[in-house]
């Protein structure tokens, strides 16, 4: 039986998240089908159909999926769903709102953010805070998953599966859009950065985040905060790396005024290069930086952006 | 109106999480356990709809052995009316947490159900999720900000990137995130008030729930460990070292 999985979208492009789910789903079988589930979103289709490993795209383009309101999405993917051995999305707050809805219609258990693929009903997610990895293995004979796109490489493009059309209008009535607020920046997007720059409560305010801005810049990185600079109310919640924020796994990390309290560690701890910097010697943070400097970041900081 | 909120017993955010010797799971023997922080969240926001007199009354449901009547009693001494344990000594999996709630979703005929976003000991982040499509209800996920209307809530949302508003009919399923409100401590008083509230006691079998199991836990393994590397004396011995080094800029 076939794999059906759910492209990340915002009906003009085709999120990063995808490609990685691709690559997960692609350990456990072979017949790929992609579903583009949105609103005047051919482009997307488009894309998705230059995905290697991708043998058919399923486009649902109706207005009543514009702005993937669980409550429409969720009933069109357990129709078409029950035709598929195993049913994924990454690990989005789309991918998150929706899936666990999915799973519940079709009677079935849902494994969520999957960071290994040991065979086509056995995988492998990390649990309290990333401080244990749990191996399970689905019983159900429907199998819907959340994949962690760090965790997986992106699959590469340069196909051409053709494009079905999926005539299926779910309109539940029970939820409706009423606006979206969403940050624009020239910055990559957090998940998919080489480079993540990061402050904690020691960024005193939100006026000093333009010091890691700066570096940003200079480096084509992405800026995110603790948990901590989130409660302080510095920045907003959608640049929380953590347990319960974004889970990146840059090239380069840089921790900026972050003790390096566990639930941040869940969101870091796998990117290649770890650097601190914290003039508390003794801030946990720095049991895994690979490079770690004791100083005063409103001094380490605007030197190092002035010095790369 | 009246609400209903969520409560799971986990382990305490601050506790550290030890891997048994035989992979079997973690040791969660000796660990003080606390109510699960979204969950907390959850609690604060019901009874501020209170206070605000938008509801009438709040009723604490958790999922667990007998110990987590601890938990609901927490959340009776922040100002919950009355509490229902649904006793079960299974680690139950979320679709089966979801089934018992929506049992009693059916019994109490909320309207409005407010729960945590995920729990802090599995990270699954499912079972507001799967309640509202067992009750076919409609779901407000990751809640930074609630609003009750005239025959609706409109919930906003964090989503990647910003922030998204929906109207939601009644009754409504919405899941917390952290930005919702910061709970308040509980008075002694009030812990000592919670002590006398009623807590009822039901089973899967007496709501006629039947469970069934959707996946086994083969191993439960600690995670590669991460060794500390070196420090730096300035910055230009990082970039040095960043450059020639790691080659990552």
């Amino acid at each position: 039986m076939a794999i059906l999985i759910i492209a990340e979208h915002d009906n003009c492009t085709l999120k990063g998240a995808t490609l990685n789910t691709v690559t997960a789903a692609a350990q456990m079988g072979q017949d790929l089908h992609l579903l583009v589930a949105g609103s005047n979103c051919q482009n997307v289709a488009d894309e998705a159909a230059s995905v290697e490993g991708i043998s058919k795209v399923l486009l649902a383009d109706n207005s009543v999926y514009a702005h993937h309101l669980a409550e429409n999405t969720a009933q069109l993917i357990s129709q078409l769903g029950t035709a598929y051995s195993h049913i994924l999305a990454p690990a989005t707050s789309n991918g998150k709102n929706i899936l666990p809805r999915v799973a519940a219609l079709l009677d079935v258990g849902q494994i969520s953010d999957i960071t290994a693929v040991e065979s086509a009903d056995t995988f492998q997610r990390p649990i309290y805070a990333g401080n244990a990895i749990a191996t399970l293995q689905s019983l159900d004979n429907i199998k819907v998953i959340t994949v962690r796109g760090t965790a997986f490489e992106a699959a590469s493009t340069g196909n051409d599966a053709p494009i079905e059309n999926v005539d299926l209008q779910i309109e539940s009535n029970l939820s409706s859009f009423v606006s979206e607020e969403i940050a624009q920046s020239d910055r990559p997007e957090l998940t998919a950065a080489k480079v993540v720059i990061s402050g904690g409560r020691g960024m005193g305010n939100s006026e000093n985040f333009t010091l890691l801005e700066q570096v940003a810049d200079k480096l084509g990185g992405a800026v995110g905060a603790s948990r901590a600079a989130v409660d302080a109310g510095f920045v907003p919640n959608d640049i929380q790396v953590g347990q319960t924020g974004k889970i990146v796994a840059p090239d380069l990390y840089i921790a900026v005024g972050i003790s390096g309290a566990i639930q941040h560690l869940a969101g870091m701890k796998d990117s290649k290069i770890i650097v601190a910097i914290n003039k508390d010697e003794e801030a946990p943070i720095f049991s895994v930086a690979d490079y770690g400097l004791v100083a005063d970041l409103f001094e380490a900081v605007p030197e190092l952006e002035q010095k790369l | 109106m009246k609400i209903l909120v969520a409560v799971k017993r986990v382990i305490d955010y601050n506790a550290k999480v030890r891997v048994k010797a035989d992979n079997s799971n973690v040791d969660l023997s000796n660990t003080k356990m606390a109510i699960n922080p979204f969950c907390e969240i959850a609690v604060e926001e019901a009874i501020r709809l209170k206070e605000a007199g938008s509801a009438q009354e709040v009723v604490a449901v958790s999922v667990g052995p007998k110990a987590c009547q601890e938990q609901i009693r927490a959340a009776l001494a922040l100002g919950a009316d009355r509490g229902i344990q649904v006793e079960t000594d299974d680690n139950l999996e979320s679709l089966n947490v979801a089934k018992l709630l929506a049992q009693v979703v059916r019994d109490e005929q909320p309207d409005l159900i407010i729960m945590g976003k995920q729990a802090i000991d599995s990270d699954n982040n499912q079972t507001g999720q799967m309640l509202s499509a067992l009750l076919n209800m409609p779901q407000g996920t990751f809640a930074s900000e609630i609003n009750l209307q005239e025959g609706e809530v409109q919930v906003i949302r964090e989503i990647d990137g910003g922030l998204q508003t929906l109207g939601l009919t009644l009754p409504a399923i919405i899941t917390t995130d952290l930005r919702l409100n910061e709970p308040r401590y509980a008075s002694l008083p009030n812990i000592m008030k919670a002590k006398r509230k009623p807590l009822a006691v039901v089973t899967p079998e007496t709501l006629g729930v039947e469970l069934k199991q959707h996946s086994k836990l083969l191993k439960v393994t600690p995670p590669a460990e991460r060794s500390a590397g070196i420090l730096v004396s300035s910055v230009d011995e990082l970039i040095e070292k960043l450059k020639n080094q790691a080659k990552v800029i």
